[in-house]
């Protein structure tokens, strides 16, 4: 799960992780108010959606009055801001974040993520701050700071160590470093962090170390134990049928294409994705209906393909193991006579009780196309829409 | 022969009396899977169906002589219950659960470190030896026994579709085994080449990986070096979009790293000879086998 840069902000402040002083603002009278508040210009306003490279494409500026701030909140909030991580249509931004200038020594890069190789906690750090850390890895990766911590063992003053004298910390700074560090690690592992990035992490002329920049991903499977990061959810960063599916447990993933499907299984989902493609069309979607589905999982998964007004065909992949051939027969039948099914529809089943559900599909008289197997159901879908 | 497991293997369950539990359990009687015990806290002394069920792994094991452990326990306690069996003994743990935090799943790799244990897993279908046991949620009929193949995944029902491909080609399974789809797993792609080259009924290997991670670009440098079977592999996910989690915890590309294309490549230049079309997969094996 994804929050926004305000509240990863937050979530430092929690953890005593320093950050400049600042407030959300959903209009240019709020961000004015909050200018004045935090008691002198400049100010920096940036806009709060889910995609990094926000400054790259205009959504951060320093506004040095409360005149500018307003002429600046005005050009950001509504604006459709288009990073490299947006897509061409850019994200709308509904809100913006006005916080403290700094006077700014220094520019730094930090991260803490889980690392699949080692199962470890790996900590990255790099003197080339307020760049973008994948090419700063390509080009010149003797720049980049790895620290590896044993999760059981959790972080000790070496990995700190570590840490700042590799980035050439001025002896002044190294402490509060390390202490920032270790608060930070706390954090990273107490909310289940998939991704907390810092950057830049700054040195100011004052000699203190603030976070400029909050970055924080939270692993969905541990969401069960964090109620309050819940709240975070923003449901304007989302896909409209992306939300939709979520209500009724669906693994959904809008895309381009044309041809619907829907599978049992997250694998078997994206080689059959796959195999569309290579019989000549575009998938619209990714939809694993998982391995328990129901009848009325099916149908809702029916329902909400059809809302991309892209899908011009449907291929339904399902290899019965827990989730029965006849299980599934019966949701399509189900949501075909609900909701109308305007387009053809390919179904390909294998597996455990394949006999029923092929008797359910034959009989139910509906216009479906059956195959026997997923490179013929792939070609047959990807003609009828061609 | 097989890898991990085979008809001596001796079988408890942990949740075995939830719903999921009991279900697979039955079915792996049914295949003739030896399931010796089930344990579910609070329900010692019970049975599900005639296998006795206890408080603890310990107690399971000294009482019944399991060496091998299913897990269906849910995902806040499915790391607790995977150090449990792992300090009770268990030769072989097989971790089912799906959506087990990837912080749990680091402590429970590093605490797995330096025991005799092996962890399959988690979020896998697990692991069956064709016509001798069947330790999973993966359908039986589907499996030809008497090999001479060897399948190791990460996905589930992917597994079952090349399963089912190389039985309609007439071509058996030694052991076909999901070693998970999330980020941190336990046993992965290089241990079960491994196990494939050893054993001596196993005369070649289809490997399924997907997007993200590293996992079947180390796999592809281990078998250039040290396979002498040959390799059949398929890639799911050509078309998955960046940055997006593809259904599995594990199956997302970040960046630049972790594309089908990237491992695809990686995987030509070690020799595996590659599945561009998942439909053809039974026809290619046919060919190469």
């Amino acid at each position: 799960m994804k929050i926004h840069e305000y509240q990863a902000k937050e979530l430092f402040r929690k953890y005593g992780v320093p950050v400049p002083e600042g407030r959300v603002a959903f209009d240019a009278d709020e961000a004015v108010a909050a200018a004045e508040a935090l008691g002198g210009y400049p100010v920096v306003v940036k806009a709060q959606i889910h995609a990094g490279g926000r400054g790259k494409g205009g959504g951060v500026k320093l506004a040095g009055s409360a005149q500018e701030t307003r002429s600046v909140a005005d050009e950001i909030i509504g604006m459709q801001l288009v990073t490299h991580q947006t897509g061409p249509q850019g994200r709308e931004v509904k809100k913006i974040l006005v916080e403290q200038g700094l006077n700014i020594a220094k520019e730094l890069y930090l991260s803490i993520i889980p690392d699949r190789a080692t199962a470890m906690m790996v900590i990255m750090a790099s003197e080339a701050g307020g760049m973008d850390i994948e090419t700063v890895a390509e080009e010149t990766p003797e720049k980049i700071i790895k620290v590896y911590v044993d999760p059981l063992a959790g972080i000790n003053p070496y990995h700190c160590r570590e840490a700042a004298f590799g980035l050439n910390l001025p002896a002044s700074v190294i402490k509060p470093f390390n202490q920032m560090l270790v608060k930070l690690y706390k954090m990273a592992v107490d909310y289940d962090c998939s991704l907390v990035e810092i950057n830049p992490l700054v040195i100011t002329a004052e000699e203190t170390i603030i976070a400029l920049d909050a970055k924080v991903n939270i692993d969905d499977n541990a969401l069960f134990r964090h109620k309050d990061v819940l709240e975070y959810r923003d449901l304007n960063e989302e896909d409209p049928l992306e939300i939709e599916a979520s209500k009724y447990n669906l693994n959904y993933i809008n895309l381009d294409g044309n041809v619907g499907n829907m599978v049992n299984g997250a694998g078997l989902a994206m080689a059959t994705m796959d195999i569309i493609k290579l019989a000549g069309a575009e998938p619209a979607n990714f939809l694993d209906v998982g391995g328990g589905a129901s009848a009325e999982m099916v149908e809702n998964g029916f329902r909400i393909i059809l809302s991309d007004e892209n899908v011009k065909g449907i291929l339904i992949n399902i290899f019965g193991g827990i989730l029965r051939c006849d299980v599934l027969a019966e949701g399509v039948v189900q949501a075909a006579r609900k909701t109308g099914i305007n387009v053809p529809v390919v179904v390909r089943m294998e597996g455990t009780n394949v006999e029923e559900g092929r008797r359910i599909l034959a009989e139910s008289g509906l216009n479906l196309t059956t195959a026997v197997d997923l490179k013929e159901a792939a070609q047959k879908v990807a003609e009828l829409v061609s | 022969m097989s890898i991990f497991v085979n008809k001596e293997t001796r079988l408890l369950v942990q949740g075995i009396t939830g719903r999921e539990g009991q279900f697979h359990t039955q079915q792996c009687i049914a295949y003739g899977t030896q399931v010796v015990a089930g344990v579910t806290p609070g329900k010692g002394g019970q049975k599900m169906d005639a296998v006795p069920v206890f408080n603890t792994v310990k107690a399971a094991a000294a009482a019944t002589g399991a060496n091998c452990s299913m897990i269906f326990v849910p995902p806040p306690f499915a790391a607790d219950a995977i150090m449990e069996a792992a300090d009770a003994g268990m030769e072989t743990i097989v971790a089912i659960t799906e959506g087990i935090p990837v912080m749990d799943m680091m402590k429970v790799k590093n605490y797995l470190k330096g025991k005799a244990s092996r962890l399959i897993g988690p979020n896998c279908p697990g692991i069956i030896t064709p016509g001798e046991c069947k330790i999973g949620i993966m359908p039986g009929p589907i499996h030809k026994p008497g090999g001479p193949i060897g399948v190791v995944s990460r996905s589930g029902t992917l597994t079952y579709e090349v399963v089912h491909q190389l039985t309609m080609q007439g071509i058996g399974q030694t052991t076909c085994l999901g070693i998970g789809g999330d980020p941190v797993n336990g046993t992965n792609f290089i241990d079960c080449l491994e196990a494939f080259e050893k054993d001596g009924e196993t005369e070649g290997i289809v490997m399924v990986g997907e997007i993200g991670g590293t996992a079947e670009e180390e796999a592809a440098d281990f078998i250039e070096k040290t396979l002498t079977k040959p390799v059949v592999g398929f890639i799911a996910g050509l078309t998955a979009p960046p940055g997006r989690r593809m259904g599995h915890a594990g199956a997302i590309i970040s960046g630049k790293s972790g594309t089908a294309q990237g491992k695809l490549a990686a995987m030509k230049k070690s020799g595996i000879h590659i599945c561009e079309n998942l439909g053809t997969l039974g026809e290619l094996c046919a060919k190469v086998f």
